[in-house]
C-alpha cells in the first residue's frame, strides 16, 4: 500500500532528482513539470479511485490509527489534490519564461516542489499534528519563494508574510495542545468520535478559537486578512500566482475540515459568526480592491474577497452549502491563478502592472484580451461561466437555508467584483493608449509559447467547467455529503472492530 | 583573525566530532542520540574548522558540497520507506535483519536506521549550507 502516499512522495523524489540535477539549470524546469505532471496523473487517479472505492486509508508504518499517523483521502481531498496538480502543471510552465534566469538557479523549481509536497500533505493528512508540520513545510516552502531574488521591496513583504504566518502556527500549535490534553488523541477521527461523545463539549472551544484564529490567518480571512496585499505584489508574478491559488485555500481546506470533522458541537456560536466573518471578508476585500490600481493588488484584494464566499458556504452548514464551497474553491483556484498569469503577460508586454500606465490593449493584442476576460469575468460571475454557477450555487444554498442577508450580501459583492474586473479590462484594454508612451517595452515581442499555454490551459478549464456543471457539481455534493456525516470517515480510519471497544 | 592554535585545534577535533557524530548517531535508536543531532555534531566539527580557517577550506575538507549532503540525505531517507512495501506492509513499516557478528553479539539494521542516516546527512548538508553562507555574506 503506497498509493495514498503518492502525492507527497512523488513532489519529494522530484526535489530530490532536482537537488542531484542543481548544477544543470537548463534541466530543472523540465524536471520540474514531469514531477508536476506525474502528480497530477496520481492525483487524478486517486480520485477515480475513491469515487469508485470509497474513502482510502493508508496506516502509515503500520501503527494503526488512532496511535499511528493516517493519511485518509476521502473525496474533499482528492478533489483538491487534483486542484494543486493543475495549478503546479501550469506554474511550472509559466515560470520557464517568467523567472528570471537568478532565481532559477537558487532552488527555485525544488521550492515549488517543497511547497506542492506541503499542500498535498496537508490535504491528505489524517492527524492533527501532522497538519500543522505539512503547514510548517509549507510554509518554508513558501518563504523561501517570497524571499527569492532579495529585492528591497520583496523583504519588506516577506517580513509581514512570515512574521504573521508563525504567529498563526503558534495558535495552531497552541490549539492542538490544548486539545491534546484534553482529549489525549490527535487523530482527527478518533478527536471527532472522543468529541461526539464527551459531555462537556464547551471545554473545546477553547482549541476551537485557537484553531480558528490560526486558519483564519493563512486563509486571510476577515479581520486577518491585513498581511496579504502587503506581501503578495512583491514576488515575481508566477510565485503570486502560486501563493494566490493554493495557500489560502490550504487555509480554508482545513478550514472545512476541522469544523465539519469535530469541532460541530457547538452550532449556535460557530455557524452564525462564519457566515457574519464570511459576508464581512467578502466585502471589505471587494471595496479595499475598488480603490487600487496595481492590477496585482487588485486581485489580492479580491483573494480576500473571494474567500469570503467560501466561508459562508462553511456557514450554511447544510450539504448543498459545502458542495457549494467546495465548487467555488475549484473556481477560484483555477480562475484566480489565471488572472494572475495573465497580469504577468500583460506586464510582458506593457512592463508594467500599474493600470494608469498601459492602455489601448485591445488593439495591438485582441487574444490577450479573451485570454484576460474569460478567468476575469469568470470571478465576477458572468454565465456561463464557472464563477455564476459558484455563485448560484453558493447563494441557492442560503436561501433554502433561509440565511438571507448573507445571501444578499453575496449578491452585492458579486457586483462590485464585476466593477473590478471591468475596471481592469477599461483601463488596460479599452481607454487609448496613455499619452507620452509612443509604445509600451514588449510590444515588438512575441508573446512566448511557455506562458500563453497554461493560461489558455486554465481559461479553457474555467470554460469547461462552466459548461460540466453537473458532474462537477454531483462531485461536491459527494464529498459535502462525506464531510457533513463524518461515519464514513471515522470507520474507514478506526475501523468497525476499534469502533465497538469505545 | 587566524590563530595557529585554534587552526592546529580545529584539525584535531574535526575527526573526533565525526566519529561522535557517529556514535550518537548509532545509539538513537534506543538511547537519547539519532540522525539529528548526530547531524548537528557533524556539521559543527566543520563549522569550527571554517571558523579557524575559512569556509573555503572547509569546503575543500569536506570533499562534497554540502547540497549533494541534502540530496544524497533525502533520497536515503526517502529509499528507506521502500522495502516495506516488498512485504507487502504499508509504506513506511520498519524492517530488521539482524547479522551476527562474531565477537559481540548481534548487530540490528533496520530501515530506522536507514531513515536516520537520511536525517543525518540532510540536517548536516542543510546546517553546513546556512552557516557557510551567513560567514561568507
Amino acid at each position: 500500500m503506497i498509493l495514498p502516499a503518492l502525492p507527497i512522495l512523488i513532489p519529494l523524489i522530484s526535489l530530490i532528482l532536482l537537488l542531484i540535477t542543481f548544477n544543470r539549470r537548463q534541466w530543472q524546469p523540465w524536471i520540474g513539470l514531469g514531477g508536476a505532471l506525474l502528480q497530477l496523473a496520481a492525483a487524478v487517479y486517486l480520485l477515480v479511485l475513491v469515487k469508485n472505492e470509497g474513502i482510502l486509508v493508508l496506516h502509515s508504518g503500520n501503527w494503526q490509527a488512532p496511535f499511528g499517523i493516517t493519511l485518509v483521502i476521502d473525496a474533499f481531498s482528492a478533489f483538491m489534490l487534483v486542484l494543486a496538480g493543475i495549478i503546479v502543471v501550469s506554474i511550472s510552465l509559466y515560470s520557464i519564461d517568467a523567472v528570471d534566469r537568478q532565481r532559477q538557479s537558487y532552488f527555485y523549481f525544488p521550492m515549488v516542489q517543497g511547497l506542492l509536497m506541503g499542500v498535498n500533505g496537508a490535504f491528505i493528512t489524517g492527524d492533527i499534528f501532522n497538519l500543522y508540520v505539512w503547514f510548517e513545510v509549507m510554509l518554508t516552502a513558501s518563504f523561501v519563494l517570497i524571499t527569492l531574488g532579495g529585492e528591497k521591496k520583496q523583504l519588506s513583504g516577506a517580513v509581514k508574510y512570515v512574521s504573521l504566518n508563525l504567529v498563526s502556527s503558534l495558535f495552531f500549535l497552541a490549539g492542538i495542545g490544548l486539545l491534546y490534553g484534553k482529549t489525549g488523541t490527535l487523530n482527527m477521527a478518533d478527536l471527532a468520535l472522543k468529541l461526539s461523545m464527551a459531555e462537556n463539549n464547551i471545554l473545546m472551544n477553547s482549541s476551537a478559537v485557537l484553531f480558528f484564529v490560526a486558519f483564519s490567518i493563512k486563509a486571510a480571512v476577515f479581520p486577518f486578512f491585513f498581511w496579504l496585499p502587503a506581501s503578495y505584489h512583491t514576488p515575481p508574478i508566477a510565485i503570486t500566482a502560486l501563493f494566490a491559488g493554493l495557500l489560502t485555500k490550504v487555509g480554508v481546506y482545513s478550514m472545512i475540515r476541522i469544523y465539519t470533522l469535530f469541532f460541530v458541537q457547538d452550532k449556535l456560536f460557530w455557524h452564525p459568526l462564519f457566515l457574519w466573518i464570511g459576508g464581512f471578508t467578502m466585502v471589505v476585500g471587494v471595496l479595499t480592491a475598488a480603490s487600487q490600481y496595481d492590477m496585482r493588488k487588485i486581485l489580492s484584494f479580491h483573494i480576500i474577497s473571494q474567500i469570503g464566499y467560501m466561508i459562508m458556504g462553511l456557514g450554511i452548514f447544510t450539504v448543498a452549502g459545502i458542495a457549494g464551497a467546495i465548487f467555488y474553491m475549484a473556481h477560484n483556484i483555477i480562475a484566480k491563478t489565471n488572472t494572475f498569469l495573465v497580469a504577468g503577460l500583460i506586464n510582458r508586454v506593457t512592463g508594467s502592472y500599474d493600470l494608469k500606465a498601459i492602455g489601448g490593449l485591445y488593439k495591438i493584442r485582441p487574444w490577450l484580451a479573451i485570454l484576460f476576460i474569460i478567468p476575469a469575468f469568470g470571478l465576477a460571475g458572468i454565465p456561463p461561466l464557472s464563477g455564476f454557477f459558484g455563485k448560484l450555487i453558493l447563494i441557492s444554498a442560503g436561501f433554502s437555508a433561509g440565511e438571507y442577508v448573507i445571501s444578499f450580501v453575496a449578491l452585492a459583492v458579486g457586483l462590485f467584483t464585476l466593477f473590478s474586473m471591468v475596471k481592469i479590462w477599461n483601463e488596460a484594454f479599452w481607454k487609448p493608449r496613455p499619452e507620452g508612451i509612443p509604445a509600451f517595452s514588449g510590444e515588438k515581442e512575441k508573446l512566448p509559447f511557455t506562458k500563453v499555454l497554461p493560461v489558455a490551459i486554465l481559461g479553457l478549464l474555467t470554460l469547461t467547467m462552466g459548461f460540466a456543471v453537473k458532474p462537477i457539481l454531483d462531485f461536491a455534493m459527494e464529498a459535502a455529503a462525506q464531510l457533513i456525516d463524518p461515519s464514513a470517515y471515522i470507520h474507514a480510519v478506526l475501523g468497525t472492530e476499534n469502533l465497538i471497544h469505545q | 583573525m587566524k590563530s595557529y592554535i585554534i587552526q592546529l585545534a580545529a584539525s584535531r577535533i574535526l575527526p573526533v566530532t565525526i566519529v561522535l557524530s557517529l556514535l550518537v548517531f548509532y545509539r538513537g535508536h534506543n538511547d537519547p542520540g539519532g540522525g539529528f543531532i548526530g547531524g548537528l555534531m557533524a556539521a559543527s566539527g566543520f563549522i569550527f574548522y571554517a571558523m579557524a580557517f575559512s569556509t573555503k577550506q572547509a569546503q575543500k575538507k569536506l570533499k562534497v558540497s554540502p547540497l549533494s549532503l541534502i540530496a544524497a540525505g533525502l533520497s536515503i531517507a526517502t529509499l528507506s520507506t521502500l522495502p516495506a512495501l516488498f512485504a507487502g506492509n504499508p509504506f513506511f513499516t520498519g524492517k530488521w535483519i539482524s547479522i551476527n557478528l562474531v565477537f559481540s553479539g548481534t548487530l540490528k539494521l533496520g530501515t530506522p536506521l536507514l531513515f536516520d542516516l537520511g536525517v543525518y546527512l540532510t540536517v548536516w548538508g542543510i546546517l553546513l549550507i546556512i552557516i557557510f553562507n551567513i560567514m561568507d555574506e
